[in-house]
């Protein structure tokens, strides 16, 4: 990279590109957003208008509410705006997930938002998209993060859900409510056919999924049947409902969380579910790394999550890497608990690091 | 070993008691008598000598995998746990090959320990590590993970004992609390040790064996005695000793000193010990070791005894200046028989009997004679002041039970110390606080600068470590490894028991006990109090 401006920069009110004079993701309100994916820590309403990958207009339609102005490109259809042309590529997150490539002057940058490179049933594969600056998410950015495969995870949550089964337990799950709730019930539709129960903050997303085209189990929602008995049944919640009194129909129930994070002991023990099912819709180590290889990128800026640690490594094989600061939550935060705009963090706003990897980023105040 | 790792799985699994019992019960109905008697002694919290340190392992690791040695920290950092991170890299690196060490992966968990792990011990660091590199190999991570607990010694299952011994107990068909008790003091894991254990009546009984110790519950600072227990006459009161809790034995012509940790102590405190063969045999007290020179009127406080536990040969010096004596305060056996059952009063009438004659070091532990409970609460009020940390009170009609059965005795505390101390310094704790910061080092004004006094680990509620969490990460001025030094701004109320000089701290003082009361988000770093109040907590505490 040059001295030049940087095509994309983050600023205090997100990434900003400003060939385009549009922001990516942005933390509060701009005139023009182009969104990556509808997890709250990605989508906030207040923005004038809206740019997003079609698959996924719906979903941040109820997101940002009705009268939000979203605009939609196809996968792949390019459009220009201002100096520069965008476009919109799987990104294998959530449906309708999307990396957002710009090019300019011949300069191609992608900022990935979330992605996995693991198969999904409900959304289109990630698509390497080659660039000179790849801005890659970092939420598992550690060796110790490797997934197994999603049927083979689905595949232990029916063993699990059949065993309270036989017991006369419920099976009560937690999944986050956009993407994750979806993914297990398709990933299940190939080894049952029996109905599942949704909490009523997952309802909603899954009838747009269902909508999409997305097959699933049969669903129903846990509030209509309020005095049946639980027994034997699989229900989905948001991790949100946990030791809520919402729970209290389901007494004795065992309880699960799928999550990236639930590859270690220690959180799955600290959360205090009976079971850790490990199941993420974010990147493992080897995925990142090989999604950084793959795009042949010659720079690398990574956003969340351990974002140090993979800058370190990859400056050590060779690679020109630096951290890019920003709001976004990775798997915690993911469509549950939105950041408050008025935080500190908010208010100290975001600045490029380019800083030795090996001393912590910390908020200029 | 593969039934023990599936075992591990399922207790892990889920938080029922129920299944857990059930878990465990149907794992010693299945396996040989000989890897069940080894998995009574891992899943009740025995363990064995640690073959290999845990730099040894990090080191081990970061060569097997291939990865900087950074990277390894900040992964170990991340999981909370060496032998996890060891099995969540070595089954993620590259070059991992399973099987290459045919037929490990069938190992018996009787074989790991009496065998291989021992196998260690004589071997060259070169071996060593072939070794112990070529099992996380070949083992699949769940053994991997087993192994290397069990080679440092450390693995914790998260079931207490009393729950091993409630599932022995269905299965051998006698009561918890016997089973319990052949459970305690020295045994050794073997096939015919564990078939004795099921069988209904108990066949060898071991002379040093101890009783499973009565514990007390605790009695709120502030709880009005005649509201939580009713009439004073139905309590024995006597002080809440600050020393050792020990069951002292004397059979078959020997005597045994037991901790509350089951810990055999016997030949540290040879004043003790000759003091317990005066004793008639077969008989065992609940007692409290003190530091306590001759001729005063208080025992010397817990610092002066610390310098005696760890010593298992004291020298005739150290023995001068820390004699340590004992007081009895309950006869648990007496001419051979079990008293358990019979009332405290009973014990007691007993147990002053037996130590009308007794040398000094082995004293009865006095009655409180207050006799109502506002003249016990005066008295109480009077701890710090002798060096005692409350009250203990006992029903006189009680019988000695198993562990923490509430009801008949209680311990009353007295108010903890407090200072309000800033926050300087965090670090991720380990199990399941890993990677949450957790463990704190908090610090008081001297001058400009804030001097450490004290770490604390616990006293938050688990919404504000997360919250602090978050605060910590966003407030860090620089990383040391896994420390991060903070922005000192938090304010922390400390609650201890007491406070010592060290010349090991800077602060030249030592908190005993210190954790965190109250998270003072109402105070600034200025309102945080200085070294020269702390240091007058000591001269107050010296005074009296």
């Amino acid at each position: 990279m040059d001295a030049r401006q940087p095509l994309v920069r983050p600023t205090d009110h997100g990434l900003y590109c400003a060939a385009g004079d549009f922001y990516i993701d942005p933390w509060r309100p701009v005139g023009r957003a182009l969104i990556t994916h509808a997890h709250a820590d990605h989508a906030r309403h207040g923005s004038r208008s809206y740019l997003a990958a079609s698959p996924g207009v719906s979903l941040l339609q109820r997101r940002l509410g009705a009268d939000s102005r979203i605009d939609a490109l196809a996968y792949g259809e390019r459009r220009r705006i201002g100096e520069v042309e965008v476009s919109f590529h799987p990104a294998g997150h959530v449906l309708g997930s999307a990396q957002i490539r710009i090019e300019h002057r011949g300069e191609v940058w992608v900022v990935s938002g979330d992605y996995k490179r693991d198969p999904d049933p409900t959304c289109a594969p990630f698509e390497v998209v080659p660039c000179n600056t790849f801005v890659t998410e970092a939420t598992f950015s550690l060796p110790i993060y490797v997934w197994p495969s999603g049927e083979r995870v689905a595949r232990e949550i029916l063993e699990w859900w059949d065993l309270n089964r036989a017991e006369g337990r419920a099976s009560v799950l937690f999944c986050y409510a956009l993407g994750k709730a979806q993914r297990v019930l398709a990933e299940l539709a190939g080894l049952t056919d029996r109905s599942v129960f949704l909490h009523g903050a997952v309802t909603p997303l899954t009838k747009l999924y269902r909508r999409a085209g997305i097959e699933m189990l049969p669903t129903e929602q846990v509030d209509l049947r309020t005095r049946r008995d639980w027994a034997g049944e699989l229900v989905i919640a948001p991790p949100g409902a946990a030791g809520t009194p919402w729970m209290r129909r389901f007494r004795g129930a065992s309880t699960g969380f799928c999550s990236g994070w639930m590859r270690l002991r220690g959180q799955r023990r600290r959360r205090g579910f009976d079971r850790g099912f490990v199941l993420s819709d974010h990147a493992d180590w080897p995925g990142l790394l090989r999604t950084i290889r793959e795009t042949g990128a010659e720079r690398v800026l990574a956003t969340h999550g351990q974002s140090d640690t993979l800058v370190r490594y990859l400056r050590e094989q060779g690679v020109e890497a630096g951290a890019l600061e920003t709001l976004f939550a990775g798997e915690d935060g993911a469509a549950e608990a939105s950041i408050d705009p008025g935080t500190d963090a908010a208010a100290a706003g975001a600045s490029i690091s380019e800083r030795g990897a090996s001393t912590d980023r910390h908020e200029p105040s | 070993m593969k039934a023990f790792a599936r075992l591990y799985e399922t207790l892990d699994a889920t938080n029922s008691t129920t299944a857990r019992v059930a878990a465990m019960r149907a794992y010693f109905a299945s396996v040989p008598p000989r890897d069940a008697a080894w998995a009574v002694y891992v899943l009740s919290g025995r363990r064995q000598r640690r073959l290999v340190g845990a730099a040894e392992l990090r080191d081990w690791l970061q060569r097997a995998c291939g990865y900087p040695a950074w990277l390894v920290e900040d992964s170990y950092a991340a999981v909370g746990d060496l032998a996890e991170t060891i099995a969540l890299l070595m089954a993620a690196a590259p070059e991992h090959v399973h099987g290459c060490d045919a037929g490990v992966d069938s190992v018996s968990l009787a074989d790991w320990l009496e065998l291989r792990l021992p196998s260690l011990r004589d071997a060259d660091a070169e071996s060593r590590q072939q070794l112990v590199t070529a099992w996380w190999r070949a083992l699949d991570p769940a053994q991997a993970f087993l192994v290397t607990k069990l080679l440092t010694g450390g693995l914790r299952v998260g079931v207490s004992r009393a729950l091993v011994a409630r599932a022995l107990s269905g299965l051998a068909d006698v009561p918890q609390a016997t089973m319990q008790h052949r459970l305690m003091g020295r045994w050794q894991p073997t096939a015919t040790w564990f078939e004795g254990l099921l069988a209904a009546a108990d066949a060898r009984a071991e002379p040093s064996r101890p009783y499973p110790f009565f514990l007390a519950s605790p009695l709120e600072a502030d709880a009005d005695p005649s509201v939580a227990l009713g009439q004073r006459g139905d309590w024995l009161a006597e002080w809440k000793w600050d020393g050792i809790r020990a069951q002292c034995i004397r059979r078959g012509g020997e005597c045994f000193i037991w901790t509350r940790g089951e810990e055999l102590v016997t030949e540290r405190y040879p004043e003790v010990q000759a003091a317990l063969q005066t004793l008639p045999e077969g008989c065992v007290l609940d007692s409290e070791l003190l530091a306590w020179r001759p001729g005063d009127r208080q025992a010397l406080p817990f610092s002066a005894l610390q310098r005696r536990i760890g010593r298992l040969k004291p020298g005739k010096r150290l023995r001068e200046e820390v004699p340590v004596r004992l007081l009895a305060y309950d006869l648990l056996e007496f001419a051979g028989a079990d008293l358990r059952a019979a009332p405290l009063q009973e014990r007691r009438e007993r147990l002053a009997g037996l130590l009308d004659d007794a040398p000094p070091a082995l004293g009865l532990s006095p009655l409180l004679d207050a006799d109502d409970w506002p003249s016990l609460t005066e008295a109480r009020a009077r701890s710090r002041e002798l060096g005692v940390e409350g009250l203990m009170l006992k029903r006189h009609d009680s019988p000695y039970q198993v562990g923490r059965a509430r009801g008949d005795w209680w311990k009353w505390k007295i108010e903890p110390l407090t200072l309000d101390a800033v926050m300087i310094y965090a670090q991720a704790g380990h199990g399941r606080r890993a990677s949450l910061y957790t463990d704190y080092t908090f610090a008081v004004w001297q001058d400009e600068d804030l001097v450490p006094v004290a770490k604390a680990y616990s006293g938050l509620a688990d919404t504000e470590i997360v919250r602090l969490d978050r605060w910590i990460r966003k407030h860090t001025l620089e990383r040391f490894g896994p420390v991060r030094q903070v922005e000192p701004l938090q304010v922390f109320e400390l609650a201890f028991e007491g406070i010592a000089h060290s010349a090991r701290h800077r602060s030249g003082v030592a908190l005993r006990f210190p954790r965190i009361r109250r998270w003072r988000e109402d105070l600034g770093p200025k309102d945080a109090d200085s070294l020269a109040q702390v240091q007058a907590l000591l001269e107050g505490q010296e005074r009296d």
